[in-house]
């Protein structure tokens, strides 16, 4: 029992002692909803995180390893805490030395290493990767890998969406009307390989709105996957290829519309803060980021979108409800669209167990929440679930078909691009 | 404290115990078989650590009464606990043994609209069941400002109370029935949907009796109307002094606010960061006051009150508009403990009952203690109830022997003052060694024959409300120097 092994990425003891052990976050965590257990609550986890400093837990230990892997990172506990604890970077921090101090077999490590540093840092890797993958699904192989035993291969396959788009997009997107501003949108690695057609969808209403919206082609993975999963160092050289890439634009604002993406992006600063050559940069880059609800929410409407006849229920992104307090956003933007009506959804501040890789790593848990959630979507008689991050996407609407709900699963954008349709 | 200063009593320890635990329960209700995993249920919302020998999370009654059974065959102290959120170390297992963790056990039985009643498990979180009571036009009044995360069966153990108790009472006046497992495992069933029963009030007995007596494990408690409307008053004052003696105007004027609460500076500080409610920062004092019933007539009523404040020099006064400013504002109220976090790592809270009338003077010994002692205390408390919470801020547990003295100088002119020295947190193992600044020894010999009628072998929550020989040695040196 030594502590840390990389103290300089720890959980420190500064963001430690927030915690005043009130106990407040322990109703707002998944992990305790469904287990009851304090060592899969945030306070837990921070006490854990407390007791290696101190020596009497062991970082390569059972009970760390297992607790610290079960979190989800979703950070409803930020938003429960009135001590305002920065949990994310604790749980982060702990994360890298859990990667540092934990022994992998050489298969698992080779896994991590193709996964992180070739598939998702090459959008047309990933892209190839994920078309396959859809082929496979449609051709019915989640049954024949379930019968085969690789059981929690074919669920993996289960999550592929329906339906995937992987066309490159313009440069370029001219404001339409009278010109209000000038972004770069991001990208991404799983919204490229999957979602593109949400990108051009982000890119079409924000020039209806006068914005013109610049699509620069030298941008890679965001690194939050990376950063979820403990592994700083790729995550970090990730982010300095970005701010390379994208600091130099004369552009308002960078645009996300990956939450989870969204999050990272707007934490550069704490991940390159002890990069004295980079920290400023990094600090300046995250202060320009800004979510696509966000950012149309704050210049307003000028175009009105058309109707929609649609009973639609939100449900909140952790990383961008929690992770970065954006709530009102999406939801004042749906309700701009004549005929749809916005349904309350019970939990939708919480996580549907997708968090990053955490469906992969965690299936048990994961299929908890995810079942938790599909009842409260059918429940809230909506007919269309919006939300806005391909991760929830993907996972819900996996749910959804598997419980037979016919309830198709959208990214706000898409919902707004959609109404501006028929505008 | 080490683990060498404790009194241990867990007639089996370690391994036979956690064994003997999963053969009668199974391997998915006992935690300890990582003994690190024990490390997490050494602590609550309090200062006081202590790690169990074993935990056990039942799903049923039975699973209590199995456990109970267990225990006291083999002299094992029986510790509960619900959501570790108390502040009088209620949950600590101070003298080792097993701690029962209610989490599993978080259901509404039954919510019965027409008698008002609802019969729940102990582990169900306080807000939760004003929650689900809400639709039918109810809520279960004691509103303690961890509602968001405390349970019910704590709720009970600690006879909590809340910002609302000013006019509705505290658990105790909420409580009509309980299901209770002895430390023998013999379950017990006391009261039910009714109000009042023959014999000996046994549930008013229990209520508060922080564990000592038994684990709760169903308990059914009475659902009142929601108000039709509430007015809720910030007061803003240049000091505490004006502040208190607006508290103390407004009930003279014989006004009955459903809650009044007040603030320094240093608490609003904390709180103002938190939730952003529009706190006036430079003001010396806030008070927080709601009335609430029919809407007619609460406007008038709070015409009055606001009347009554600015008399008293407050200089702002602000009425919420509107729901999610109400919200706002109690969100500031409740989350102010939870905020210290900000202001230090640790605090340590008093819980000091005084006669309203008193305030001033208290108030201003609490403040010479801080100066004494170099100790910052920010002061968030129920005005209305006299109950005050001075919340000693510290760093370092080195501190904790100099924060415990200025906590008990501060008891001790509240129990000068002809108050008491708890008023909603329980005295766990956090006041016991002052007991006798309140009570006589014939008061706190006849406390302990209840004790012994309920829990003869002294297997239920031990160490708790009553002065221990080994722990309170050094306070009773302290008292007679």
């Amino acid at each position: 029992m030594t502590g840390y092994p990389r103290p300089i990425d720890a959980p420190s003891p500064e963001l430690l002692q927030r915690c005043v052990h009130c106990g407040f976050c322990l109703p707002t965590c998944p992990t305790y909803a469904v287990l009851g257990v304090e060592m899969d609550s945030p306070r837990g986890r921070i006490r854990l995180m407390e007791t290696v400093w101190s020596g009497r837990v062991d970082v390569a230990g059972h009970t760390f390893q297992k607790h610290i892997d079960q979190c989800l990172d979703c950070r409803a506990c930020e938003t429960a805490c009135p001590s305002g604890v920065e949990y994310g970077k604790l749980v982060e921090g702990a994360r890298s030395q859990l990667e540092l101090a934990r022994k992998r077999g050489p298969l698992a490590r080779l896994a991590r290493t193709v996964g992180f540093r070739v598939i998702l840092p090459r959008p047309a890797v990933l892209a190839g990767f994920v078309r396959f993958s859809a082929i496979a699904r449609r051709l019915g192989a989640a049954r024949v890998l379930r019968i085969l035993g690789f059981g929690r291969l074919g669920d993996l396959l289960a999550l592929v969406p329906t339906r995937v788009s992987s066309q490159r997009l313009p440069r370029s997107f001219a404001a339409i009307g009278a010109r209000r501003g000038r972004v770069a949108l991001f990208t991404g690695c799983v919204m490229r390989a999957a979602f593109s057609d949400t990108n051009a969808a982000t890119a079409r209403v924000l020039a209806r709105n006068g914005v013109e919206v610049l699509v620069p082609g030298e941008q890679t993975c965001c690194g939050a996957l990376h950063a979820h999963a403990g592994a700083r160092d790729d995550s970090r050289a990730l982010a300095r290829r970005n701010i390379e890439a994208l600091e130099a634009l004369d552009v308002d604002a960078f645009i996300v519309n990956a939450a989870g993406c969204g999050a990272h992006l707007k934490e550069y600063g704490w991940l390159l803060k002890d990069d004295a050559k980079w920290r400023d940069r990094a600090e300046r880059f995250a202060s320009r980021v800004r979510d696509a609800t966000e950012y149309l929410a704050a210049v307003g409407l000028v175009a009105r979108p058309g109707a929609m006849r649609v009973r639609a229920t939100y449900d909140d992104p952790c990383h961008l409800l929690h992770g970065q307090k954006i709530k009102d956003q999406p939801r004042e933007l749906l309700r701009t669209i004549p005929g749809l009506e916005l349904l309350p959804l019970v939990e939708a501040d919480m996580c549907c167990g997708s968090a990053g890789t955490y469906n992969v790593t965690q299936p048990a848990l994961s299929k908890a929440l995810l079942e938790r959630k599909v009842e409260h979507v059918v429940a809230s008689g909506a007919n269309m679930l919006v939300t806005a991050n391909p991760g929830c996407q993907m996972q819900i609407d996996a749910g959804l078909r598997a419980a037979r709900a016919n309830v198709p699963v959208m990214h706000v954008m898409d919902v707004l691009d959609k109404a501006y349709e028929t505008a | 404290m080490t683990a060498t200063e404790r009194t241990l009593r867990a007639g089996i320890r370690g391994r036979p115990l956690i064994d003997g635990l999963v053969r009668l329960l199974g391997p998915s209700k006992v935690i300890g078989e990582h003994p690190e995993d024990l490390l997490i249920y050494e602590y609550d919302g309090a200062v006081d650590t202590a790690t169990p020998d074993a935990v056990v999370l039942p799903d049923d009654t039975a699973d209590v009464a199995a456990l109970a059974r267990f225990c006291h065959e083999h002299g094992v102290p029986i510790v509960p606990r619900g959501a570790g959120t108390g502040l009088s170390g209620g949950a600590i297992p101070v003298e080792g043994g097993v701690v029962v963790s209610f989490a599993r056990m978080s259901r509404i039985l039954e919510m019965d609209v027409a008698n008002r009643r609802a019969v729940v498990q102990p582990g169900l979180i306080n807000l939760h069941l004003s929650t689900a009571a809400a639709p039918h036009n109810l809520h279960f009044v004691p509103d303690p400002s961890s509602q968001k995360a405390c349970t019910l069966g704590g709720n009970v153990a600690e006879n909590s109370g809340g910002p609302h108790t000013l006019a509705y009472g505290v658990t105790t006046n909420h409580v009509t029935g309980l299901e209770i497992v002895l430390s023998d495992g013999t379950i017990v069933r006391l009261g039910g949907k009714a109000e009042d029963g023959e014999g000996y009030d046994l549930i008013g007995a229990f209520v508060g009796s922080e564990g000592t007596l038994g684990l709760v494990t169903e308990i059914t408690v009475k659902l009142t109307p929601l108000p039709e409307d509430k007015r809720t008053i910030l007061a803003a004052f240049p000091t505490m002094d004006q502040a208190s003696a607006s508290v103390s105007a407004i009930i003279a004027s014989g006004l009955v606010p459903a809650a009044i609460e007040l603030m320094d500076q240093l608490a609003t500080q904390a709180v103002e960061a938190a939730v952003g409610a529009g706190y006036p920062l430079d003001a010396g004092g806030i008070l927080l006051c709601e009335v609430d019933g029919l809407r007619d007539g609460l406007d008038e009523l709070a015409s009055r009150i606001e009347a009554i404040c600015r008399e008293n020099g407050a200089t702002t006064l602000r009425r919420a508009q509107t729901v999610l400013e109400r919200e706002k504002l109690w969100a500031g109220r409740k989350g102010a403990f939870a905020a210290m976090g900000r202001l230090a790592p640790a605090y340590y809270v008093q819980d000091g009952v005084i006669p309203r009338t008193r305030l001033p003077d208290v108030l201003r010994t609490v403040s010479e203690v801080s100066k004494r002692h170099g100790l910052r205390i920010a002061n968030v408390f129920h005005a209305g109830d006299g109950n005050l919470h001075p919340l000693v801020l510290f760093s370092d547990m080195r501190e904790l022997e100099r924060v415990h003295e200025a906590g008990l100088e501060i008891l001790t002119a509240c129990v000068e003052a002809g108050g008491s020295l708890t008023g909603e947190h329980g005295v766990g193992m956090e006041k016991n060694c002052y007991m006798p600044l309140q009570f006589r020894a014939e008061d706190l010999a006849l406390m302990r024959r209840v004790k012994t009628a309920f829990d003869p072998a002294d297997l239920a929550n031990p160490g708790k409300i009553f002065p221990t020989p080994s722990r309170c040695r050094e306070f009773q040196l302290h008292a007679t120097r």
